[in-house]
């Protein structure tokens, strides 16, 4: 994952998430933003935020608070 | 009257084995084993994966290649709330409302933790979800997860991956009988193309399995012995199997016996 932006302009000050159990300090506010920051882009990812669904439609409106937990996860084989 | 197709939740089947899509050696290996067994619903999970990686993409490009039905699973779900999360995640990923609901009772086991399992169950089955529930042979539980909404069972013949076989062949064939009408699935514990055929042969609908393949010597003829197995043993079944008996009973007839009268006594 990217490391923080250092020279981000951003208003707020950076936010501290655990991003699939680590924590990670960003710039995002956004859960569509997080996902573009942190190089997830386009990919084929579900996400849930603080152990609750956030369907895609929502992830741009789904705001980020410090200390979200945040689930992206991927398909993989399974049995 | 026997049925030719497995059925469930109205779409109907032509193959009883339902495969799992871990631990094979490469994709080429489960892609040729998924054709050699002629399953056509396969198992799938979702996971964590580092940004970049495209594992998950590529391997779920492979599986549509297949053409074949896609069932997710909640795997490694230990709380209702965390399978109802992932099965929520899982529909909009692979654009499916079937789940195959697992809530994990203990890690040593990986036995299915009953009291969890029907209060996502029910809670899935309200949302439109087609619950496809991994359960044990326990006949309460079984009623509870039919009474909220769940049309297929599927009980462990053995902990996961342990390969056993079955575990309890009484019960599972007293919910075979207690459940007539209800797509019966062995999920878990198949280690043998034997095992499958026992299952088929108490009259479950099919079969659902992962290891015994994947681990196999060469997984692509273990797959199609498993098909052969899983065939022979609903054919037994609807052929009608003998009662068996407690005492050896003659087949060839007795009538005729050379020497009957001497009663082995020369």
């Amino acid at each position: 994952m990217d490391s923080t932006n250092e020279n981000s302009t951003c208003a707020v000050p950076p936010l501290i998430l655990v991003i699939n159990g680590h924590p990670l300090t960003v710039s995002a506010l956004t859960l569509a933003d997080l996902l573009s920051e942190t190089g997830y882009g386009d990919a084929k990812v579900a996400t849930a935020r603080n152990g609750d669904f956030v369907p895609e439609r929502l992830r741009a409106s789904t705001k980020l608070v410090d200390g979200d937990r945040i689930e992206i996860l991927s398909p993989r084989q399974g049995g | 009257m026997p049925d030719e197709f497995l059925t469930a939740y109205g779409v109907p089947f032509t193959s009883r084995l339902l495969m799992g899509t871990a631990l094979y050696t490469s994709p080429e290996v489960l892609s040729q084993s998924v054709k050699a067994s002629g399953s056509q619903i396969v198992t799938v999970s979702l996971r964590r994966e580092a940004a970049r990686a495209k594992t998950g993409q590529r391997f779920w490009e492979l599986i549509r290649a297949l053409g074949v039905t896609v069932l997710p699973n909640t795997a490694g779900c230990r709380t209702a709330k965390e399978a109802i999360t992932t099965a929520e995640m899982a529909r909009e990923v692979f654009g499916t409302d079937w789940i195959k609901l697992e809530v994990i009772a203990n890690d040593d086991t990986l036995q299915p933790d009953l009291f969890g399992l029907v209060e996502a169950a029910g809670h899935l089955s309200r949302d439109g979800f087609k619950v496809f529930p991994y359960t044990t042979e326990d006949l309460g539980a079984a009623e509870r997860l039919l009474a909220a909404g769940c049309e297929v069972l599927m009980p462990w013949g053995a902990p996961i991956g342990s390969g056993r076989g079955l575990n309890n062949p009484y019960g599972l064939k007293t919910m075979r009988n207690y459940f007539p009408g209800v797509p019966l699935v062995v999920d878990a514990g198949i280690g043998a193309p034997s095992h499958a055929a026992a299952a088929m042969e108490l009259g479950y609908d099919a079969v659902l399995l992962n290891t015994a393949i994947a681990k196999a010597g060469d997984p692509p003829r273990m797959a199609s012995a498993f098909a052969d197995a899983i065939r022979a043993g609903r054919s037994a079944y609807e052929a009608g199997l003998m009662e068996m008996r407690d005492m050896a009973a003659p087949s060839t007839p007795v009538a005729g016996t050379p020497f009957f009268d001497l009663g082995g006594s020369q």
